[in-house]
């Protein structure tokens, strides 16, 4: 298959910008099926445990966010190819800032929902985690509301850049996709 | 017969009432602290009833008791607030009291006190020591304290429940009481 990629001119993304994307990418997959999962249990141990567990990772998830965005701040990332037309590189340009944004906000999201309805959120169960809101039963179904809804539309933001990436290996066959998986691009 | 004897404990209980202090129900209140999964998460018992007699001038002949109902155990959340009500919880059905009634009080320090009692919950009596802090304050009297116990001693938690890595065992019990100066 290398063989009949375009000649190697892109720059990589930097070893740490690679970890912290499939780190991220890693836990966002287990996360959402987990919060799906957990919020149809009927109460018990095992429905508690997951919760803290969703809860941590979350967390995990915000921090390692920060970090992906202050790295990026100082190292930017490889320039599209050069023959990709305009629109899509707005598209791409577009989906990554949302799933910037949605890294930060879907954990807030949940974080701010733990609040509202009266379970402090305590990371690992050692270091408590401030309450950023008083305990506030209609906040806090509203904010349900709202991290579902953003964390659908991080869904949906995640299948588009899934299927761009597949799309630039398979269709396109140039070598975007090495760019997070740098193996792809090696020479034979 | 038995009437006759409940009429003279009702009366009887009648004229004794006056000598116990009021509870100012307002100002009271009953919390119990569990760690679940090493979250605290507060629990108020939003009913319960107090009979006090003390004196600070002679603690020894001090008497309380107290009376709380299970059923109005509230963590903030229907969800929660259903399940602890069910048999492996506090089974509130057939155990719709916990009461607390002093056997000894001695004094520990300035304005601390030490009320040995029995603590009984969901139908099991336990002897305990609940630390005290006393302090009148206009024309009323006020109890502070944090008594810890153990859940599981009470069977507080059965079956699945009883893995204290979810729901810790130990419990604080912050209780304020706050009565009128008989």
């Amino acid at each position: 298959m290398n063989v009949s990629r375009l000649p190697t001119t892109m720059a990589e993304y930097t070893r740490t910008a690679i970890a912290l994307h499939w780190l991220i990418a890693l836990l966002i997959f287990s996360l959402f099926p987990l919060g799906l999962y957990m919020s149809d249990l009927p109460f018990s141990p095992a429905r508690l445990k997951l919760y803290s567990y969703h809860k941590w990772l979350g967390v995990t998830v915000f921090m390692l966010a920060i970090a992906r965005l202050a790295w990026r701040l100082r190292h930017p990332a490889p320039p599209p190819p050069a023959g990709m037309p305009a629109w899509q590189r707005i598209a791409a340009t577009a989906t990554h800032h949302l799933l910037y944004a949605l890294l930060i906000l879907v954990p807030l999201s949940g974080w701010l929902m733990s609040s509202a309805k009266g379970f402090q959120t305590v990371y690992l169960g050692i270091i408590p985690l401030p309450d950023l809101l008083t305990k506030d039963k209609a906040l806090g179904d509203m904010l349900l509301i709202v991290h579902q809804t953003l964390n659908f539309t991080l869904a949906a933001l995640v299948a588009t850049h899934l299927g761009a990436a597949l799309k630039h290996y398979f269709v396109d066959r140039d070598e975007v996709l090495g760019r997070m998986i740098p193996i792809l691009n090696r020479k034979p | 017969m038995t009437k006759r004897i409940l009429i003279a404990l009702a009366l009887g209980a009648a004229v004794l009432a006056p000598a116990l202090a009021q509870l100012d129900t307002a100002k009271s209140s009953m919390i119990a602290v569990s760690k679940q999964m090493g979250v605290p998460v507060e629990g108020v018992f939003r009913r319960f009833s107090a009979q006090v007699s003390f004196d600070p001038a002679r603690p020894a002949e001090g008497k309380a008791s107290l009376e709380i109902d299970i059923a109005s155990f509230d963590l903030g959340d229907a969800d929660f607030n259903r399940e602890t009500t069910k048999k492996e919880w506090f089974d509130a059905a057939k155990f719709p009291r916990a009461t607390f009634v002093t056997t000894a009080i001695k004094p520990a320090g300035a304005g601390k006190y030490e009320a040995a009692g029995k603590l009984t919950i969901k139908g099991k009596t336990l002897d305990v020591v609940a630390p005290v802090s006393f302090r009148s304050e206009g024309g009323q009297q006020v109890f502070e304290g944090v008594l810890p116990i153990r859940r599981l001693a009470f069977n507080i938690g059965e079956g699945e429940w009883k893995d204290t890595a979810t729901v810790a065992d130990e419990v604080q019990i912050k209780f304020r009481i706050v009565a009128a100066k008989k």
